[in-house]
């Protein structure tokens, strides 16, 4: 796991680029740094070891010096593909995964894809015919952001990279900012700053003869709902299930450095560690988060569930003021404006395992989405079943038993209820009918925006976007697998893998690894009948049937908990810091122009005063601060106490 | 006294769930609801209001929108419970 860097073009004084490009994302890769540079193009590597410790040194030449690689991630099954390749005469120099690639390439070109199974982003420079190829992972963990400028192709593992380049400048696009403010998170390939690009998960890109090219090499794809099932014996799903589960831990186990495991006291990753546990002879070491506030804490299923693996266990714990403290380095490393403060708490945590010696950590990541764990896959169904309905007084009470931790729901009638969630408004065959409701709740925070910025977006509308995207088959699919695809190919890479997991993770070189996400077990997923996944109000049963003997019954049967951290509350009161004030101040919002300043203070003030707030406010609350903390760190946009310092 | 009761929980949801956006074009009749102006924390919130501001004991059964979803319908409950004239 690593950071790189790279052009296909010309480019003055490259040896200084390429060095400030990878010094800017040295933290991905504190281990060792390298550079190759070609007349046509250049690359830059920062190293972390994990495979092939001493001889996988990037940029990687082949033995011909055609073909140069530089690569971040890992690739799980590089032991069969290179003794695939080894019996095919190929020869290895080194032990690393990286040199399969460059093999595996020179066989088979761009094809070469679709047998990896990994978490990848990588930059082939191919010198016979005049080409960079750029390619990224199917489910989006590892990223790889892009540019053009002067006509050189320029792109990097993080965007602080490519602002190196001399004539890119961060500059904040007001359309990706209506869509965090609606959707959570940019729809790739659009970033948070303008003229820069991320290639989505699951594509290519060739740059060759001036020209460049992106295409997808696989796509995320579910059955047609009239089509007969794949599976009718549960039993067998299960075991099939249970068979992809433990050979994609089994293959992430592999690294020349000890591997540990997240523990939140929650279904996925007690699965993940359990299954761990079993393959980790000198003992499993695992970690997780406390918090002060019993509503966000899981210490207790965190330390059950260390019991019974007898794992070697350690917590951080985020305390009043801890997520303040660290936000402002969350917003840098994540890139991008977010509206949410739970990125905060696995930052800390990633500083955690660095501290006590591990690179590498396997996650419960992903299992939500393949199995349909979230929430809103089960309010979209009630809203459905509502909806079948209208005025029903009894229906609309299955929304309180959905969310039990909030306790603002839990006291409203069954009016309220309907209205809120939309029961009965949204029409059954809208494509986003799923996440209609939130779509809408969030894009509520948008009466924030300044005039200017509303006059800026003017009609923009970020979810009939998003709908604009669905591939054709989208339609033909069961309404569950709708929502599931909403998940999974938007939000999952957008957000979850992104500012939440790789640039949390990477923000301390640490590599989480998900074996939820091998695409052997999510294209198996994608078969089972929606009924074995969601189980009339039982999320992820097939998963809970197929690993019920790993875990103790208590944590076996637990409703998901989602993962949430305080919002507003955490940059009030106790926890209330100078820098806040200073970004959230009439001045500062004015010199941003992109928020009302007076409504702003008045959402402060709001936020201060009442230790209750609803999701409007605190989303609103942190993504304005988010977004000034953006703008101070990427365009020079200082705070007071920025200039102080 | 319409007007006043009106005029008071205008003020209210304009300073509370507006932000003092004055411009807003908030019809009287216009639902809170589907208008993205309220939430459930902000039911509760109004309530809080309604209780403390017109010494009214607000029942569970109350708590619905046909008597909270728009300046209007909340006038008018309040109206009702403080046994004020329906009109001025």
């Amino acid at each position: 796991m690593c950071g790189y860097g790279g052009y296909f073009g010309q480019v003055p004084e490259a040896e200084a680029l390429l060095k400030r490009m990878i010094a800017a994302i040295a933290h991905r890769g504190p281990d060792e740094h390298g550079i190759f540079i070609a007349p046509e193009a250049g690359l830059g590597h920062a190293r972390l070891s994990i495979v092939g410790l001493g001889d996988g040194q990037q940029p990687m030449s082949d033995e011909t010096g055609d073909l140069t690689i530089a690569f971040n991630g890992e690739i799980f099954n590089y032991v069969e593909l290179r003794d695939e390749l080894r019996a095919k005469g190929r020869r290895f120099r080194t032990s690393s995964d990286t040199e399969v690639i460059l093999h595996l390439y020179d066989v088979m070109g761009e094809d070469c894809l679709s047998a990896l199974n990994g978490d990848f982003s990588f930059a082939i420079w191919d010198k016979r015919r005049q080409r960079m190829m750029l390619a990224r992972d199917r489910m989006g963990v590892r990223p790889l952001f892009y540019t053009t400028h002067g006509g050189t192709l320029y792109f990097a593992s993080e965007i602080k990279a490519l602002l190196q380049v001399p004539g890119v400048s961060a500059e904040l696009d007001p359309v990706a900012l209506d869509q965090i403010f609606t959707l959570w998170a940019p729809i790739a390939p659009r970033t948070g700053f303008r003229d820069i690009n991320e290639l989505e998960p699951a594509h290519l890109l060739i740059a060759e003869r001036g020209k460049v090219s992106i295409r997808p090499y696989w796509q995320l794809d579910y059955p047609d709902r009239s089509a007969q099932a794949s599976f009718v014996d549960e039993g067998q799903a299960a075991e099939e299930l249970r068979a992809l589960l433990t050979d994609a831990t089994r293959i992430r186990m592999r690294a020349d450095v000890p591997v540990g495991s997240y523990l939140s006291g929650g279904l996925d990753s007690s699965i993940v560690s359990a299954l761990a546990a079993k393959m980790a002879p000198k003992g499993l070491r695992t970690f997780s988060v406390t918090f002060d506030s019993v509503e966000h804490d899981e210490s207790a299923f965190q330390m059950e569930m260390a019991t019974a693996l007898g794992t070697h266990h350690t917590a951080v714990a985020c305390r009043a003021g801890d997520i303040a403290k660290a936000f402002p380095e969350v917003v840098r490393f994540a890139e991008r404006p977010i509206i949410r403060t739970a990125p905060a708490p696995l930052y800390q945590l990633s500083g955690l395992v660095r501290e006590q010696g591990l690179k590498v950590v396997l996650t419960g990541e992903g299992a939500d989405e393949v199995f349909a764990g979230y929430d809103i896959f089960k309010e979209a169904r009630v809203r459905r079943f509502c909806g079948r309905q209208p005025g029903s007084r009894i229906r609309p009470h299955l929304f309180r038993k959905l969310y039990p931790y909030l306790p603002g729901l839990q006291q409203q009638s069954a009016e309220y209820l309907a209205a809120f969630f939309g029961a009965g408004d949204v029409p059954l065959d809208d494509p986003l009918f799923s996440h209609r409701p939130r779509f809408k709740s969030t894009a509520a925070t948008k009466i924030f925006f300044s005039s200017d910025l509303r006059a800026t977006v003017k009609d923009y509308d970020a979810a009939e976007d998003l709908a604009s995207r669905l591939p054709a088959t989208f339609g033909r699919w069961h309404p569950l697998h709708q929502a599931q695809y909403l998940e999974s190919r938007f939000l999952l890479p957008g957000y979850i893998l992104s500012s939440q997991g790789d640039r949390m993770a990477m923000a301390h070189g640490i590599e989480g690894r998900f074996p939820f996400l091998d695409h052997r077990l999510v294209e198996f997923a994608t078969r089972l009948p929606p009924e074995m996944k969601l189980k009339g109000l039982v999320e992820k049963h097939i998963l809970r049937e197929a690993t019920k003997d790993l875990l103790p019954p208590s944590i076996g049967r637990r409703t998901k908990q989602p993962y949430r951290a305080p919002d507003s509350r955490s940059f009030t009161g106790i926890g209330e810091l100078e820098y806040v004030r200073d970004a959230m101040s009439e001045t500062r919002i004015s010199d941003s122009g992109l928020f009302n300043p007076k409504a702003v203070t008045k959402l402060y003030e709001k936020c201060q005063a009442q230790p209750v707030t609803g999701f409007r406010d605190n989303a609103a609350f942190v993504g304005i601060l988010s977004t000034q903390l953006w703008l101070q760190a990427f365009t020079g946009t200082r705070t007071r106490a920025a200039e102080a310092a | 006294m319409t007007e006043t009761i009106k005029d008071k929980v205008r003020a209210f949801v304009i300073e509370n769930f507006l932000f003092g956006d004055t411009s807003y074009d908030l019809a009287d009749t216009a639902s809170l609801i589907e208008n993205d102006i309220i939430d459930s924390t902000g039911v509760l919130e109004l309530v809080a209001f309604i209780e403390d501001q017109f010494g009214i004991a607000m029942a569970d059964s109350d708590i619905v929108p046909a008597n909270l979803d728009s300046l209007s319908r909340i006038s008018a409950f309040i109206e009702t419970k403080v046994g004020a004239p329906v009109t001025a």
